[in-house]
C-alpha cells in the first residue's frame, strides 16, 4: 500500500533528472539527421485520458487547433504510438496500466505530462492515492503545466520535444533502458504486491535491441 | 536488363504516386474538416519513420511471415498491371499476365492478415480479419462481376488487349459500358478501405483491426504496400475504363481524377456496420451487375 510516509512529497531525487544522458557527440551525421527529421514530423499520440486534463486533448486534435499540422495524430493502440501522452494525475492503479502501455511501445518513444498534478501532485498532492512526481516511474520527457494547460500549451510542449528530437538527444527511453532497475525499484514501493510481473519487462535487462 | 530497370521503376513509381496521393487525401479531408491538415509528404514521413523504428514484438514466425506474404502480394500485383499503353516502360510482368491472375494476387493480401493476426491471438485482430472477410464476401460478388462484365465485352481478358481496344474517349468502357464502371466503383472504394465501407480498420472500434498487434517496422511495411497496392488497384481502373495512357502525366492525371472521385464520395459518408455494407453490396451493385450482364448479353 502506498503510505504518508512513503509520500515523495516535494523532494527531488537529485541523481535522476539532473544527470541526462551523454547526447551524441559532435552532433548528428547526415542520415541521422534526416531520420530525427521524419520523426520530428510524425508523432503518433497515445492519448491516456488519466485526468481532467484529458479534455484539452480532444480540441488540440480537432479542427480548431489541428495539431495534424505538425504531424502529430491519435495512433489507435500502444504499439503504434510514440508518444504517451499522460494526461493529468496519476492514480495508483492506473500507474500499471500506463507502464504497461509505456512498455509495449516501440522505440524511438517519449512521455509527456500535462498539468501540475503530474509534477508535483497540484490538488492531490496529499492524496494517499495519486503519485505525485511522474519522471519517478516512467521517464518524463516533457511537462507541460498548467491546470490544465490550454491546447496552446500543449502544442508548445509538442514542438519542444519536437525540437528536442531534431537535435537528436537523448531521450527518455534511453534513460529508462539505462536506469531501469532504479524505475522498477520505484514503481514496486508504491504498488507493492499488485507490482507488474517480471516477464513484461526482463527483456530491458537483455540489453541491446531485442 | 530491360526488366532490371523497369521494375525498380515500378515500384517506385507506385510508392512515390502512393504517398502523394495519400498525403493529398489527408490535407483534402483537413479541408472539409475546416483546418489546415498535414504537409503532402506527411505519409512519406510517417512511412520511413516507422521503418526506422524497433520491433521488439514477436509472436513466432508466421507473425513474421504475414507481413512479407502481404507484401509480395502488393508488389507481384502492381508488377502484373500495365502502367502504360503503347510503351514498353512500366509493364513489369505484365505480358505474361491477364485479368484473372491480377484477380488472384488481390486476394493474397487478406490471406496474409488472416495468417499473422491468427498467430498473434489478438481479439481485436481476430474481430477485424473476421470483419475484412465478411466485406470480402459482399464485395468480390459484385466486383468480379463487374470485371466480367468488361472481359465480355471485349472478349478477351488481357488488359493489354482491353486498353488497345479504347481508343478515343468515344471508345473508352466508362462511356460504353456505365454500368460495369457503377457495379466495379462502389466495390472498389470499399477494397480502398475508404469510408463508407471502412469496417476492418476502424480505429474507434477494433483498434486498428488486423494491424492492432503490428508496430514500428511491420507497420511500415505494412503501410508500404498499402500504398502501392491502392495506386496498382487505380492504375487497373484507369486501364480499363479510362483507356489507359500513353505518358506518365497522362497515367497520373487519369488516376487523380479517379481518386479524387473516390476520396471525396468516402469524405461525406460515416462509416457502416459491417452487415449493412454486405447488406448494400449484395442489393445495389449485385443489382446493377445483374442488370449490367442482362444488357450486355441480350442487347449485343
Ligand atoms: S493539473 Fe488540474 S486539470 Fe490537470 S489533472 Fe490535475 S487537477 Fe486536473
Amino acid at each position: 500500500m502506498y503510505r504518508h510516509s512513503h509520500c515523495e512529497g516535494f523532494q527531488q531525487d537529485p541523481t535522476a533528472q539532473e544527470l541526462g544522458l551523454a547526447g551524441p557527440e559532435g552532433g548528428l551525421g547526415p542520415l541521422e539527421q534526416l531520420v530525427a527529421w521524419m520523426r520530428k514530423r510524425s508523432l503518433f499520440v497515445l492519448a491516456f485520458g488519466t485526468g481532467c486534463g484529458a479534455i484539452e486533448m480532444r480540441p488540440l486534435m480537432t479542427s480548431r487547433f489541428d495539431a495534424e499540422r505538425f504531424g502529430i495524430v491519435n495512433a489507435a493502440t500502444p504499439r503504434q504510438a510514440d508518444v504517451l501522452v499522460i494526461s493529468g494525475y496519476l492514480a495508483i492503479k492506473t500507474l500499471k496500466r500506463v507502464i504497461r502501455s509505456y512498455e509495449q511501445m516501440q522505440e524511438p518513444k517519449y512521455v509527456i505530462a500535462l498539468g501540475s498534478c503530474t509534477i508535483n501532485g497540484g490538488m492531490y498532492w496529499d492524496s494517499y492515492n495519486t503519485v505525485k512526481q511522474v519522471h519517478r516511474y516512467l521517464p518524463v520527457d516533457m511537462y507541460i503545466n498548467g491546470c490544465m494547460p490550454r491546447p496552446e500549451a500543449l502544442i508548445e510542449g509538442f514542438v519542444a520535444l519536437q525540437g528536442r528530437i531534431a537535435r537528436g538527444e537523448p531521450g527518455g527511453y534511453q534513460r529508462y533502458r539505462e536506469r531501469i532497475d532504479w524505475y522498477k525499484a520505484n514503481q514496486r514501493r508504491v504498488l507493492g504486491d499488485n507490482m507488474l510481473p517480471d516477464y513484461t519487462y526482463d527483456w530491458y535487462h537483455a540489453g541491446g535491441i531485442a | 536488363m530491360h526488366y532490371l530497370l523497369d521494375i525498380p521503376a515500378m515500384i517506385a513509381t507506385s510508392y512515390v504516386l502512393g504517398f502523394l496521393f495519400y498525403g493529398f487525401y489527408r490535407q483534402y479531408n483537413a479541408r472539409i474538416q475546416r483546418r489546415w491538415g498535414p504537409s503532402i509528404f506527411q505519409n512519406l514521413y510517417d512511412n520511413l519513420k516507422f521503418l526506422f523504428k524497433s520491433e521488439t514484438l514477436s509472436h513466432g514466425p508466421m507473425f513474421f511471415f504475414g507481413p512479407m506474404i502481404i507484401v509480395s502480394g502488393a508488389v507481384t500485383t502492381v508488377l502484373f498491371i500495365p502502367f502504360l499503353k503503347d510503351s514498353i516502360w512500366l509493364q513489369g510482368f505484365s505480358q505474361h499476365g491477364n485479368l484473372i491472375l491480377i484477380i488472384y494476387l488481390f486476394v493474397l493480401g487478406p490471406l496474409g492478415n488472416a495468417l499473422a493476426v491468427g498467430s498473434s491471438g489478438n481479439p481485436f485482430g481476430v474481430m477485424g480479419v473476421t470483419r475484412g472477410l465478411t466485406r470480402l464476401m459482399g464485395l468480390e460478388v459484385p466486383f468480379f462481376l463487374g470485371l466480367a462484365l468488361v472481359m465480355l465485352q471485349y472478349e478477351t481478358v488481357s488488359v493489354h488487349a482491353i486498353m488497345a481496344a479504347q481508343s478515343s474517349i468515344g471508345e473508352w468502357t466508362l462511356v460504353t459500358n456505365p454500368i460495369a464502371f457503377l457495379v466495379i466503383l462502389l466495390p472498389f472504394i470499399a477494397s480502398m478501405n475508404a469510408a463508407p465501407f471502412d469496417v476492418v480498420g476502424a480505429p474507434q472500434e477494433v483498434y486498428a483491426g488486423p494491424r492492432v498487434e503490428f508496430g514500428g517496422r511491420f507497420l511500415g511495411v505494412l503501410m508500404t504496400q498499402n500504398m502501392m497496392l491502392s495506386v496498382g488497384k487505380l492504375v487497373l481502373l484507369v486501364d480499363l475504363f479510362l483507356g489507359g495512357a500513353t505518358n506518365l502525366f497522362i497515367l497520373i492525371a487519369k488516376a487523380f481524377a479517379l481518386f479524387l472521385l473516390i476520396t471525396s464520395i468516402s469524405a461525406v459518408f460515416p462509416r457502416l456496420k459491417t452487415e449493412q455494407a454486405v447488406d448494400f453490396f449484395w442489393k445495389v451493385p449485385l443489382g446493377l451487375g445483374v442488370v449490367g450482364v442482362v444488357a450486355t448479353v441480350w442487347l449485343q
